[in-house]
């Protein structure tokens, strides 16, 4: 993992005095509300619908058992014991007292934790591939490059006022777990025909009102050339990007109006400025600085099939069915990738207790495991499992409720706070997630069902990726009552698409009726073998919209 | 159509309502305020209490009389007075005490 070097730690523990003296001249009344509001959102402090709500960064979604620990304990001691993870790998406390929020940032200083980049107009937490570093397919790390991203972001004067707030993802391989082209930026690591590593830049993605997928705007930058081709990017965003609008300030607006290939000029113009006056070429010496902290675990020669586990698994149907679903392919042979659900049936997604954080943290030491992964799915991921000791792993994880078998199913849903949490939402999201994950509570019928991507947000800002979801539901307010559209088609992955709004939406008592219309549609009429989103593409909207509003 | 005031209380961000110039923390003890030119006088009353340091974001919300209970007419304003309804244990639904 990135340690904090000198400069980190002290930025950081500067930053924690200066907000706690703000805090102090806010309530002493030398600043008003409206002077303290950005200094508050550039610290992730936003005030929800309840109460205030602090935002934390999980860089690239990764974090130790430490940093989990002290997560339990501010959960704990400042909070209703619980947090809430995000669609952004970060992490989420609902009910943090103003006056607390300076202690707060001070104790996760402690373990290397702040609540930077988490709001306002600059470049969010940087996002990641939360298989980061265990994928089969992996062409390099994409948290090393994450890293110095934020590395370079952070306090960048040129992006600290930007027209509006910037969000990029880094993968290292060809299969998209990050939703790379609904970000405003995302680096793909890939691989030129000299076999030689560079990144694929592309811009102009997101998701909010206007939903779009992103351009190429960079075929092969090379390594040492990424920071200026991203500076040329952000430069040609922060003198063209509107800010006359919020609606239309985000780069995708700025991408569509130009059009990909006009970008693509202004950018390269842009890069070969930079370039000439080679200010920001990366050097390799920097690179394998932070490439050093991001080294895999000496993983164990071990054989790919463990009799331990295999004997385990035959003998318990349980962790049978949850090693077949959660569990994924990892480069090293004898370890696997373990996928822990926060998505419990009938659960809120994306929660977990105080008493799961620790837990966990226990759980990392006694295995020996460095690292835990936020997933932008709102689950977390143990990276690196020495398949021996699966067993023992998930009994530890039942035994804290964590062990739901359910990872790609459709009862692995996203969905935003809504209005349970949220003073933007227009409806409620997670007790539609809820409901739905109750009607298809079978294991049978879920696999049976097989990959099936819910997405759910309460408003058009879209913090549940419902454009992106195979399913899409979108919360609506009609005259003080919730709604909800349905939207097909969409995915977040390789193959991206934004889904298709079907039709009417429907009310709070239909829409799982609604979707359980759709599924079955496609039960009947798939292919073997299909999945709910190739059977979708197959056969357009149209059956699926005879078969809901028919029964509506 | 009848409101009431809301805002934050800015030391911790609880929700509280307006009664008679101070503020409360349940919708129940919140000021029926039945006429527009009331209300007005409330929320601009209210821009003491800011100005004091001791709520912000403070607003009014439509309310309508509904079998003898004076209820919010959006969710919002419902889900706000009492929690999150997929945590009832949190929230003024679960520990409704005055300021």
């Amino acid at each position: 993992m990135y340690r904090y070097d000198e400069f980190d730690a002290r930025f950081v523990a500067e930053r924690v005095e200066q907000f706690r003296y703000q805090v102090e001249r806010r309530l002493s009344g030398e600043l008003t509300e409206d002077e303290f509001k950005p200094l508050r959102l550039m610290n992730g402090l936003y005030l929800q619908l309840h109460a205030y709500m602090l935002r934390i960064a999980v860089p690239y979604g990764t974090l130790s058992a430490r940093q989990l620990r002290t997560l339990a304990h501010i959960a704990r001691r400042y909070d209703k014991g619980y947090g809430h993870f995000t669609t952004r790998q970060n992490i989420q406390f609902n009910w943090p007292k103003l006056v607390d929020v300076p202690d707060i940032l001070a104790e996760l200083a402690t373990v290397e934790m702040h609540a930077l980049q988490t709001s306002g107009n600059c470049i969010r937490n940087v996002t990641a591939d939360h298989f980061a570093g265990a994928a089969e397919d992996e062409i390099e790390d994409p948290r090393i490059i994450a890293e110095i991203v934020r590395q370079w972001s952070t306090l960048h004067p040129e992006f600290s006022y930007l027209p509006r707030k910037f969000k990029i993802a880094v993968s290292g391989t060809e299969a998209d777990r990050a939703a790379l082209r609904f970000h405003d930026v995302a680096i793909q690591i890939v691989r030129n025909g000299d076999g030689e590593v560079g990144y694929r830049v592309y811009a102009g993605g997101g998701m909010g009102r206007t939903p779009y997928i992103s351009h190429v705007v960079g075929d092969f930058v090379a390594r040492s050339d990424i920071l200026a081709f991203l500076e040329a990017v952000m430069r040609v965003y922060n003198q063209s990007g509107r800010r006359d609008n919020i609606y239309k300030a985000r780069i995708k607006i700025l991408v569509s109006a130009l059009g990909p290939e006009e970008m693509r000029r202004q950018v390269a113009h842009e890069f070969d400025e930079i370039r000439s006056t080679g200010t920001l070429q990366l050097p390799q010496e920097e690179i394998d600085r932070i490439a050093a902290y991001f080294e895999p675990p000496d993983f164990e020669q071990q054989y790919d099939v463990c009799d331990i586990f295999e004997t385990a698994r035959a003998d318990d149907p349980e962790l049978r069915a949850w090693s077949e679903i959660n569990l994924a392919r990892h480069r090293a042979s004898g370890y696997a990738i373990a996928t822990i659900s926060l998505k419990p049936i009938g659960g809120v997604p994306g929660d977990c207790s105080h008493e799961q954080l620790d837990g966990l943290a226990a759980l990392m030491d006694d295995f020996q495991l460095a690292e835990i992964r936020v997933s932008h799915e709102q689950n977390l991921v143990l990276p690196h499992v020495r398949k021996r000791d699966l067993p023992a792993i998930f009994t530890r994880l039942r035994a804290l409720g964590l062990a739901t078998p359910n990872a790609g199913l459709i009862t692995d849903i996203i969905a935003c706070p809504g209005l349970d949490y949220c003073d933007l939402a227009n409806a409620r999201a997670i007790p539609i997630a809820q409901r739905i994950s109750e009607r298809f509570a079978t294991i049978a019928r879920q696999r049976d069902i097989g990959e099936l991507k819910i997405k759910i947000s309460g408003c058009i800002n879209a913090c549940g990726h419902h454009h992106a979801g195979h399913i899409g539901i979108l919360g609506v307010d009609k005259k003080g009552v919730e709604y909800y559209q349905l939207i097909l088609g969409g995915s977040g992955a390789e193959d991206a698409s934004i889904g298709e709004i079907l039709g009417p939406a429907f009310g709070e008592h239909e829409i799982v009726d609604a979707v359980e219309g759709v599924v079955e549609l496609y039960l009947e009429r798939r292919q073997p073998g299909e999945r709910f989103l190739d059977a979708y593409r197959r056969l357009g909207p149209e059956p699926f919209k005879e078969r809901v509003y028919a029964a509506h | 159509m009848a409101q009431m005031l809301t805002a934050n209380r800015l030391r911790d961000g609880a929700v509280v309502y307006w009664r008679a110039g101070a503020w409360l923390t349940g919708l129940a003890d919140a000021e029926l305020l039945p006429e527009p030119a009331g209300a007005d006088a409330a929320l601009a009353a209210a821009d003491e209490s800011v100005r004091d340091r001791v709520v912000v974001n403070p607003y009014l919300f439509d309310v309508r009389e509904d079998a003898g209970t004076v209820r919010p007419v959006k969710e919002r304003e419902v889900i706000r007075a009492a929690g999150p309804t997929v945590r009832l244990d949190l929230g003024k639904q679960a520990n409704h005490v005055q300021v």
